[in-house]
């Protein structure tokens, strides 16, 4: 157990400093590390950064070399993240390709597949979208039912995904089809890989709670996408889909802890300004909440070094979304706590568009966190089934 | 970078793990609970010579082993596990602690080995009947000079104080307040004036003592009052040790929780089936993995000595306080009407979770310290 950074960890982190602080100028530091991976705040700066980003190689840091990856090791992951956060760069604009699809293309894709896929993803040529969600399979994400039906050597995609989010931004689409629609729930599922720029695809954005459109609806009307782009086997996305999920709920998010830091610091700032930090139940909240992210932080390094020793992620993992999403979501009723009668009123003008100011996001858009990727519930049947090995409910 | 115990670490767990499960099952606490003494002298004994638990994290010039905290805090949670009623948290957290943290070279040369072999059973008094856990609440004064002193006035829940060999008590020199002033003294059990008295406590599994001093002659360990920062330290190094022994208690109450939901059958199906169940043990899951991993880190930065040590002990005692009492109470409710009996071991947990959550001050108390030492 040694927590210092060995001498190759510390070369590596003087490295990403080093780069951070060449390239983290003008309005890429301007923007402060704003947004979040389901946020649009900044899109367009955030986009032009990330091609920066890529040109070195710092998507897709933990990539196999031979896909240009930097084979970033665990350790190394968590350092560039760390470092990313405490300089207060943007938030990341290619999530679901880099941390969600790349991971799951690189264990069950073609060698083409990766060939004609990764290198977009790292020069932010191309984003992803994920679809997965339909209006009638929510947390019950088998009840899929878009079809894919071939004809000749093309997939005709017919159906409706919900909650997509930046669908509007992405060129891809990696989604859940049935492809068999005589199998069970599970079986008939295919991973299939959907071009977002064509006729047969219409996106139309759903205007959250948040005031803003960061998710929408998907309508795949005799959509088209070619017969090799399936990932996997056909009728064998289930298991895919899972993986997908698996970098999900496992370590896509890891990164996202130290840009929580940085939240916490922003709050813990204004409670310091305002004279909010004198009130005792602020106090007790604000450690509270301190001491939840630094655990975060500590559950990641623990399930980091357990990934490292054994090779696969133990049961304790499956509690990191549950735990993240709802620290988060506390933070943001924290947040409302400490402005008091300022949470009152918004950034916007009062004849303008519904405008949240930072603090107010936090607050607002972690609602969405406690659902999106697997519902706090249902992360507890996975928690209590996989983990404690709690039997199944009769279905 | 480096979050897991090493291959030696495991084996010490393993070892102490079946120690405790010999030596503490459930009729052996209950035994031992129901006496004054509130332990068992030849399993104290074999602690010290067939594992050397006493002596682990001893420094080897005062007859220890030198071990860290990190291997304190494995046999703690191994203890926790099972409730094991023995002085060894006195002891060997607070009063060897406490004996390193202030002593001269030459005190801690006199006073240690015999911790180390399990002689010495040794209790830290510094709470008194004000119940405070900081500085403020020391107000027993110390008279004298140079190696003679006097103390009088009363410690309150002193634990193991009424079996202790070697008393170190802490005072203050008349007229300082707050942070100001404190000694720590080593007072002998049988010393003239000394009145020790056990206490009915609510928790049965870990004993403790008011002491009463009228003029009893007491030794200055270290310098008579320069004594805040060792206290605050010791006080640092008992809330990580605290917390560790805790997580072990919470663990084995998820543990039992989770084993009586899947054979306890109502409705046609075992409980742990409905999601009301299910949900209940997922969260203590989450909880107890969470303590886990603020209790290690606290060992470790208790091991290194740094200075992240102040904010992470209140951060681990604060939040495995909270832990370990849900854990407990939620035990006893996953039960339902057989975990409130006396029969079953529940309360015993339930009991010990709120006993070590008020000792060294509450979760609410911690993060206040926290808040402080974080520069809210």
């Amino acid at each position: 157990m040694d927590f210092s950074d060995s001498p190759a960890e510390a070369a590596f982190r003087d490295e990403v400093r080093t780069w951070l602080s060449e390239h983290l100028t003008g309005e890429f530091a301007a923007l402060g590390g704003r947004g979040g991976p389901a946020d649009e705040t900044g899109w367009e700066v955030r986009r032009e950064w990330e091609k920066i980003l890529g040109a070195d190689r710092w998507v897709g840091i933990a990539w196999p070399e031979e896909y240009n990856g930097r084979d970033a090791s665990i350790v190394e992951q968590a350092i560039f993240h760390e470092e990313y956060a405490k300089a207060g760069a943007p938030a990341r604009v290619s999530f679901f390709g880099e941390l969600l699809f790349a991971p799951t293309l690189i264990a069950f894709g073609t060698e083409e597949q990766k060939r004609r896929f990764l290198p977009k993803i790292q020069s932010v040529e191309e984003l992803w979208c994920q679809g997965y969600s339909e209006p009638n399979a929510g947390s019950d994400l088998s009840n899929v039912a878009t079809r894919a039906e071939l004809d000749g050597d093309q997939w005709v995609v017919n159906g409706q995904k919900v909650w997509t989010t930046h669908a509007h931004n992405a060129q891809w689409c990696f989604a859940v089809v049935r492809t068999d629609p005589d199998a069970p729930a599970h079986k008939g599922l295919s991973y299939l890989l959907v071009p977002m720029d064509q006729p047969g695809v219409t996106v139309r954005p759903l205007r959250q709670m948040t005031g803003s459109e960061e998710f929408n609806e998907v309508f795949f009307d005799d959509a088209r996408t070619d017969r090799d782009l399936v990932v996997g086997d056909v009728n064998d996305g289930w298991k895919i889909a899972m993986a997908t999920l698996g970098f999900e709920r496992g370590t896509a998010f890891l990164s996202q802890q130290f840009m929580f830091k940085e939240e916490w610091n922003e709050i813990a700032n204004i409670a310091r300004k305002t004279g909010a930090s004198d009130d005792e139940h602020i106090r007790q909240g604000l450690a509270q909440s301190y001491i939840g992210v630094q655990i975060m932080k500590y559950n990641g390094l623990r399930m980091l070094s357990g990934l490292v020793r054994k090779g696969t992620l133990g049961p304790e993992s499956s509690i990191s979304k549950l735990y993240w999403s709802t620290w988060h979501r506390n933070l943001g009723e924290l947040a409302m706590a400490v402005l008091g009668a300022q949470g009152l009123v918004t950034a916007g003008e009062p004849d303008g568009p519904y405008l949240l100011d930072e603090l107010h996001r936090i607050f607002m858009f972690s609602r969405a966190e406690t659902i999106y990727a697997g519902a706090s519930e249902i992360q507890r049947n996975i928690v209590g089934e996989r983990a404690l090995g709690l039997p199944r409910e009769p279905r | 970078m480096n979050f897991a115990f090493s291959e030696e670490q495991e084996q010490l767990r393993d070892a102490v793990r079946k120690f405790m499960e010999a030596k503490s099952p459930s009729a052996e606490v209950r035994r031992l609970m129901e006496t004054t003494d509130g332990y068992d002298a030849a399993v104290w004994a074999q602690m010290a010579n067939e594992l050397g638990l006493q002596s682990l994290a001893i420094p080897e010039e005062y007859g220890g082993q030198g071990y860290t905290f990190i291997e304190l805090g494995i046999v703690l949670e191994e203890m926790g596990r099972v409730l094991l009623c023995a002085p060894y948290f006195s002891t060997v957290c607070l009063a060897a602690n406490a004996i390193l943290n202030a002593g001269t070279d030459a005190q801690k040369a006199e006073l240690l080995p015999g911790i180390a072999g399990g002689e010495t059973i040794a209790a830290l008094a510094f709470t008194e009947p004000n119940g405070k856990w900081d500085a403020s609440g020391i107000t027993m004064e110390a008279s004298g000079s140079g190696d003679a002193y006097t103390l009088s006035g009363t410690k309150m829940f002193v634990i193991d104080g009424h079996i202790a060999n070697t008393i170190v008590v802490v005072a203050r020199q008349a007229g300082t307040s707050g942070e100001d002033g404190i000694g720590f003294f080593v007072v002998d059990a049988d010393a003239a004036g000394l009145t020790r008295t056990a206490l009915a406590t609510m928790d049965q599994t870990r004993k403790q003592a008011r002491l009463d001093f009228d003029g009893v002659a007491a030794t200055p360990l270290g310098e008579v009052g320069a004594g805040w920062p060792a206290l605050s330290k010791t006080l640092d190094q008992a809330a990580v040790a605290i917390a560790n022994e805790s997580i072990g208690g919470a663990q084995r109450c998820l543990e039992m929780a989770v084993e009586y939901a899947k054979v306890r059958v109502q409705f046609g199906r075992p409980i742990g089936s409905f999601q009301a169940i299910k949900h209940k043990c997922a969260d203590m899951l989450l909880e107890v993995e969470s303590g886990k991993s603020a209790a290690y880190y606290a060992a470790w930065a208790a091991a290194e000595d740094n200075e992240e040590l102040p904010v992470v002990a209140s951060l681990a005692k604060a939040y495995v306080s909270d832990a370990y009492f849900h854990s407990a109470a939620e035990n006893i409710q996953i039960h339902g009407g057989i975990g409130f009996t006396w029969e079953h071991d529940a309360h015993l947990y339930f009991k010990r979770a709120k006993s070590s959550e008020i000792l060294l001050g509450d979760a609410t108390y911690h993060r206040e310290l926290l808040a402080q030492r974080i520069g809210i």
